[in-house]
């Protein structure tokens, strides 16, 4: 016979268990159904179906992945059967998990909203396929041990968010998509430079395997230089202040249901990026550039906040909140201790939740005739008191206080700068929990609290209550609410989180699980083995 | 563009473009060529069919829109990853049937069913574009 070839030097022979697929459901699902809503997209009515079953098998997936990633820590599944590093790794640990759950959640929401929002030929223009394309690249992202993928899937899910935003070709739209594509797109360049110095350094592009050999390289590989390109790229990607113009620019000219997903989701995949790759890769060289950090989370927590005072467009001033939300998420990522990374990844959940809520609302307000300009809305209380409610609970939980959500991660992170001694993150973190309570009381008092202003039609007769908008809002408020009033489980799944994220060894266990038995063997001794056999 | 030599000819070079991409797209397993530029170069061959004898002919000669022909081809790509579930190996995980054909082995697999994804996804996501474009410079 001819060579023997050992392939279980080359390749993974174990059979792999169906628990293990459930890591590839989440990128794999939403691209197959994405493939056939095209191929349906002139049956309008087949889209909205379609989409819902797909996240909802998504869904399952992952809360399958959280069982699983609680019980037994964080696992991988290498694609191809390529042993890793030259395999590409899936890695589901409880901060990609989490989010990418949360994530999934809101787009749920976001495509049961689109039944009565995109239009039949919205949905022939592909709404509903480019909502999956951009679920792909979500869950991939989050999903990803593999620093190129990472790329990859942010190339996705951006693809997918351009062709969303210029959904409905208004000529807004499309100046709103020029400046978002831009920008993204700039940063996306930055984002592959430093993932070309990355493998320049490293020769390997597997985040576990980045991770394990960075002390070697620390000496030699201008590791410093990637964290601030990193830190550049993905903070313009999430918003940071100075690089933040893009968002308000852009997120308030698509229909309000791509807002909301895009106010709900993207930004925090830049924040996630940041975790994952600062905190987890780059842990020294964040600590060099973390007063940076911290100057950048509290001025965008400021611009952010003050750029929503100044708007009286509701979909203007929710991308403000988004931007000053991103500030906050950047403090965790300042102090990089325990307390402060639970608290960012809690932010970035509540975020998520909140912001789509928001957005929704603004929605569900416009389609009971009242309007996104502050100046002609009014009367919705005496009209829609459960919507008054339900906007109340949001603006407490938006401006971080109880009930709602957005306590605790506030909590968390003001405990961790006070632990650390920075006294003006602290600061800033609650003086922009106040202004955002300005900003947001000011949209309750105008739209909901004063009776309708001189001069603008009377809403209709409150008998068309949005029950379907109240269903979707509901949704969305059990885990707001849930989150608030008994944190407990969210805050111990945020404290693995940033466990894991601090102390990488379980994830690096996960791709490589001989790493602690065998150190890495040069190619040659592996041929001189074979040879033997 | 509309000279008698070009009309006469473009049906004939097109037809030798799309054998040839597909040429290239089966020579990929193994050498130089693949989907991807098999794709692109079937693309092509659509294009100057278009602006030979019009882009209507051209859709009618493809019978599905191009969207749908690069929607059926990411359909194929993520399913030959997909297939590999009922073989208790990862995702992507090439799996091979190699039938024996009149005395030759005819290396059938997933990855080729993966290729062939690539390909229709470049064809009709380029094809697409093209003949939007084309249309628009006949308005």
């Amino acid at each position: 016979m001819d060579s023997y070839v050992d392939i279980s030097e080359a390749m993974v022979v174990e059979p792999i268990s169906l628990v293990d697929w459930l890591i590839v459901v989440p990128v794999a699902v939403p691209l197959l159904f994405g493939a056939l809503l095209l191929v349906f997209r002139k049956a309008p009515q087949t889209q909205a179906i379609g989409a819902v079953i797909g996240l909802s098998l998504v869904f399952a997936a992952e809360i399958g992945l959280l069982m699983r990633v609680l019980a037994e820590g964080p696992f991988s599944l290498t694609m191809g059967g390529w042993l890793p590093p030259f395999g590409i790794s899936l890695v589901a640990d409880a901060l990609g998990v989490t989010l990418a759950l949360t994530a999934t959640l809101v787009a749920l929401v976001c495509a049961l909203y689109g039944v009565r929002d995109i239009d039949a030929s919205g949905r022939r223009y592909g709404f509903y396929t480019f909502l999956m394309l951009l679920m792909a690249g979500v869950g991939g992202a989050f999903l990803t041990g593999d620093v190129f993928n990472l790329y990859v899937w942010f190339e996705v899910f951006l693809i997918s968010a351009f062709g969303l935003i210029v959904l409905g070709s208004e000529a807004r739209q499309l100046d709103g998509a020029v400046k978002y594509a831009v920008l993204n797109l700039i940063a996306t360049t930055l984002f592959l430079i430093g993932t070309g110095l990355i493998y320049g350094s490293f020769g390997t592009l597997s985040m576990a395997d980045i991770a394990r050999k960075a002390p070697e390289v620390r000496e030699v590989a201008p590791l410093a230089t990637i964290a601030v390109i990193y830190f550049i790229a993905f903070g313009m990607k999430a918003a940071a202040f100075p690089l933040h113009f893009w968002l308000p620019a852009s997120y308030h000219t698509p229909r309000i249901v791509v807002a909301a997903l895009f106010g709900g989701i993207l930004t925090k995949i830049g924040v996630y990026a940041l975790l994952r790759t600062l905190m987890m890769l780059f842990p020294p060289e964040r600590d060099m550039i973390s007063d940076l950090i911290g100057w950048v989370a509290v001025a965008t927590m400021m611009f952010g906040v003050i750029g929503a005072l100044a708007q009286s467009d509701i979909r203007r001033l929710l991308g403000w909140i988004v931007v000053s939300g991103i500030g906050v998420m950047l403090a965790g990522l300042a102090l990089g201790s325990q307390t402060g990374l639970s608290g960012t990844v809690l932010y970035a959940i509540h975020s998520m939740l909140v912001m789509t809520a928001l957005y929704i609302l603004a929605g569900v307000m416009r389609g009971l005739g009242s309007s996104y300009n502050l100046h002609e809305a009014g009367g919705l209380y005496r009209s829609h008191p459960a919507l008054a409610a339900i906007a109340l609970i949001l603006v407490l939980a938006a401006a971080g206080l109880p009930p709602a959500s957005g306590l605790w991660p506030k909590v968390y992170l003001v405990k961790a700068s006070l632990d650390e001694g920075v006294w003006w993150l602290a600061l800033g973190i609650l003086a922009s929990g106040l202004l955002t309570t300005l900003a947001l009381g000011r949209v309750f008092a105008l739209a909901f609290w004063r009776s309708r202003p001189e001069g603008v039609a009377a809403l209709e007769a409150p008998v068309g209550q949005p029950v379907a908008g109240y269903a979707l809002l509901g949704i969305l408020l059990i885990p707001i609410l849930g989150i608030g009033l008994y944190p407990e489980p969210v805050i111990q799944l945020t404290d693995m989180a940033a466990q894991g994220l601090l102390e990488p060894s379980g994830f690096i266990e996960a791709v490589f699980p001989e790493e602690a038995a065998v150190p890495d063997v040069p190619a040659g001794e592996v041929e001189t083995e074979e040879v033997a056999e | 563009m509309n000279t008698v030599i070009f009309r006469t000819a473009a049906p004939y070079i097109a037809a030798l473009m799309v054998i040839f991409s597909i040429f290239v797209l089966l020579r990929g397993h193994n050498e130089p060529g693949g989907g991807f530029i098999g794709g692109l170069m079937g693309a092509s061959a659509f294009a100057i069919y278009g602006i030979a004898c019009g882009v209507s002919s051209v859709r009618r000669a493809l019978y599905l829109h191009p969207m749908t022909w690069s929607a059926i081809g990411l359909f194929l790509g993520a399913a030959a990853g997909v297939m590999s579930v009922f073989f208790g190996v990862p995702f992507l995980t090439g799996l091979w049937a190699p039938p024996e054909i009149f005395g030759i082995e005819v290396e059938l697999s997933s990855i080729l069913l993966f290729d062939i994804g690539v390909y229709l996804v470049v064809l009709g996501a380029i094809t697409s574009i093209a003949l939007a474009l084309e249309e628009r410079e006949e308005d």
